[in-house]
């Protein structure tokens, strides 16, 4: 069944993507009312997708490495959503729908046979610590874009080059203040699902803090998050610094994601 | 007997970059050229257009090489190496000049097409040169045959209307950068008329607050008054850097007023809000380093053209029209031209025709200096009439259009009929 949904859910990402393309390219606004329809029917479907995982695993379907991905691009889309509802980030679509589509290829095609969990992550902190995290990685993923869309028209404006972007993207105001907004969101919620770790952490192994690699890396992830925090809030660093820094600390993110459970082995290595 | 050729000698902003554009530029104003060009011989009428964007000398002459090298040496030989000058610089004849001059004042060659500051800049260059006694017959006729033509390209086609300025570009920029524009501050700094206008777009755009610095403070009061702002001296500029978010500058000065080095210092005061420097000054007032800085966009007027070719489609349909109407005006003109080709023609005719009755009266009535006032007048009279009568059907046929004789062949068939070319005394052997 989730299986089935899943599929669906894919496939409707990618018309979505397909669609915002077309809008970004040919401005019509009639194409950018079907992929707006098409992205809420995927994320209609990628929920009733974690939903059916839910029963079909009997827990919270944020172990595996196929779990992780797909329920990051739910969050991710789930973010765009709530951004859309408050205020219009002009073709902030067009790369949310990429990156959302990039992640459930990715989910796609990683194992998912549901694993029966390991005794010592039985516990109600999976659901807040997963979910917590991966909503905040969902927020950080959208400064991250928002960040990547502000140099792109930066640069333009700049160069005085006017090419694809300067027409497309919205004002460098608009493009900052979504930067900003997702930090401040994004990194409090990074905070909490530090701290709901390392209290599941001292349940599980009985210590807060173990130093294994993805403990470290979410640490290193946390700081670079909390410095570009602390220098928007009091020197006043905005623009390109500031998209330039989320960058990188979104890379820092992906890292902790994959590259840690890949590269370095922990306690984190998903069910395997 | 030719007439004298007309020539137009210019660089504009599509021939020439901001920088040498700048050192051409007469910013001491049209007396001190003027001057230059007064005892010069090779030309004979002659005007000076200096714009932001372009500097244009129109004069009359015999020799067009002679007189060129002679008008180059004269105004520009300070400021700019003779090869430069050779590069950009570029060169119009007669009916070329015409129509460049058409299409300058009907604002077809502007920066930003269908502007109409231009013509206003022609008429005040116009003014400046009658001032001085530099214009004569021609260039009179040719430059009010300018101003027509504008007027004419302005009402048959909405090329004014979609008049996409520079202060248009600069809302469309600043709405790029900031988002919205309510609740920002702009900053004049120099209260030109272009930065007038650049303010009355942005106050319409949501801007709530202008600050206008000049040198004279009087002046920046009047304007400042006109959108409820605040008038500030020059010296204030840096503090006030702190408060605005757009700076508008067009001061006349030669140098630059703001260098990278005072700017970087107000962002950490601003907190890194966003600047947006506007430059539309030329010679320029603002370091162009400036736009290095993080967080601060400086445009000068030849990064705005970019902005305003985006929008260039539209008034391209209208600038089609625009140009028909001035080809047509040209015509006009040329034939205008050619006529006056004719008038040196008419004039010796009747100087020789009136010496030859004038002689003939005299021989019979005596000198008419020694007679009665009131005889004298008569006889002059009938001197006028005779020689009227005399040249009414050769001037006819000069002037009446004609389908297989061409106005140069009519006026060789007078000047041979009469012999007015091979004469000793100037008035020909009737």
């Amino acid at each position: 069944m989730s299986f089935l949904l899943f599929q669906g859910s894919v496939l409707a990402y990618l018309l979505a993507t397909a669609a915002y393309l077309v809008f970004f390219f040919n401005k019509q606004q009639k194409v950018r009312r079907i992929g707006y329809l098409l992205f809420l029917t995927a994320v209609c479907l990628h929920t009733l997708t974690i939903v059916a995982r839910y029963f079909e695993a009997g827990y919270t379907p944020i172990t595996s490495h196929h779990e992780t991905v797909s329920f990051f691009a739910w969050s991710l889309s789930c973010c765009y959503l709530t951004f859309r509802w408050r205020y219009t980030v002009k073709n902030l679509g067009v790369f949310v729908c990429l990156l959302v589509l990039a992640l459930m290829l990715v989910a796609a095609f990683s194992s998912r046979d549901i694993v029966p969990l390991a005794p010592v992550l039985q516990s109600w902190w999976l659901p807040i610590h997963a979910s917590v995290t991966l909503i905040a990685y969902g927020f950080l993923a959208l400064a991250c874009i928002g960040g990547s869309m502000y140099l792109l028209q930066e640069r333009e404006i700049k160069k005085k080059r006017f090419g694809l972007f300067y027409s497309r993207l919205p004002s460098l105001e608009a493009l900052d203040t979504l930067n900003h907004h997702c930090l401040s969101i994004g990194f409090p919620l990074l905070t909490l699902g530090l701290i709901t770790g390392s209290i599941w952490a001292k349940q599980a192994w009985g210590a807060y803090w173990h130093w294994d690699p993805k403990e470290t890396w979410s640490l290193v992830t946390w700081f670079l998050y909390a410095a570009v925090v602390h220098q928007r809030f009091t020197v006043g660093w905005r623009g390109r610094r500031a998209a330039i820094l989320s960058i990188i600390a979104f890379l820092s993110v992906l890292f902790t994601l994959w590259g840690v459970s890949f590269l370095l082995k922990g306690v984190h290595t998903y069910a395997s | 007997m030719r007439r004298d050729t007309i020539v137009l000698l210019g660089v504009n902003h599509k021939t020439t970059p901001l920088a040498v554009r700048e050192k051409l530029a007469l910013s001491s104003g049209y007396e001190e050229p003027l001057q230059a060009l007064e005892n010069l011989e090779e030309i004979r009428e002659y005007y000076l257009l200096s714009t932001c964007n372009r500097v244009e000398i129109l004069f009359t002459c015999r020799d067009v090489d002679q007189a060129r090298t002679r008008v180059l040496e004269r105004l520009f030989v300070d400021s700019v190496s003779t090869e430069d000058l050779h590069q950009h610089i570029y060169q119009h004849i007669n009916a070329d000049a015409v129509g460049h001059l058409f299409q300058v004042a009907a604002s077809l060659d502007s920066m930003i097409i269908g502007e109409s500051q231009i013509l206003g800049q022609l008429k005040e260059a116009y003014r400046h040169a009658t001032k001085k006694g530099c214009t004569g017959f021609i260039l009179n006729k040719l430059l009010h045959k300018s101003f027509s033509v504008a007027k004419r390209v302005r009402s048959e086609t909405r090329i004014g209307a979609s008049a996409v300025s520079i202060s248009y570009a600069a809302v469309e920029l600043a709405r790029k950068i900031f988002g919205s524009l309510a609740g920002k501050k702009v900053l004049l700094v120099g209260a030109g008329e272009m930065a007038e206008l650049a303010a009355e777009h942005l106050v319409g755009q949501g801007v709530t607050e202008v600050v206008v610095a000049n040198r004279t403070l009087q002046r920046a009061v009047d304007l400042a008054r006109c959108y409820n702002g605040q008038a500030v001296a020059l010296d204030e500029l840096l503090d006030q850097l702190q408060q605005v978010d757009i700076i508008i500058s067009s001061t006349g000065s030669p140098d630059l007023i703001l260098r990278k080095e005072d700017v970087r210092p107000v962002m950490r005061e601003r907190r890194n809000r966003p600047l947006f420097f506007i430059d539309i000054a030329v010679p320029r007032d603002l370091d162009p380093a400036i736009n290095d800085l993080d967080n601060i966009y400086l445009y000068d007027i030849d990064d705005l053209h970019n902005v305003v070719e985006m929008n260039r489609y539209e008034r391209d349909k209208e600038a089609i029209k625009a140009k028909r109407i001035i080809a047509e005006e040209q015509l006009k003109f040329a034939k205008w031209l050619a006529n006056m080709e004719a008038t040196p023609t008419i004039i010796q005719l009747r100087a020789g025709v009136e010496d030859l009755v004038r002689a003939e009266v005299e021989k019979t009535m005596g000198r008419l200096g020694n007679m009665e006032e009131m005889d004298r007048l008569g006889l002059e009279k009938m001197i006028a009439a005779i020689t009227g009568k005399v040249v009414y059907h050769p001037l006819c046929y000069l002037k009446t259009e004609h389908h297989c004789i061409s106005l140069n062949e009519r006026i060789k068939t007078i000047r041979d009929l009469y012999q007015l070319d091979n004469s000793d005394n100037g008035h020909g052997r009737i």
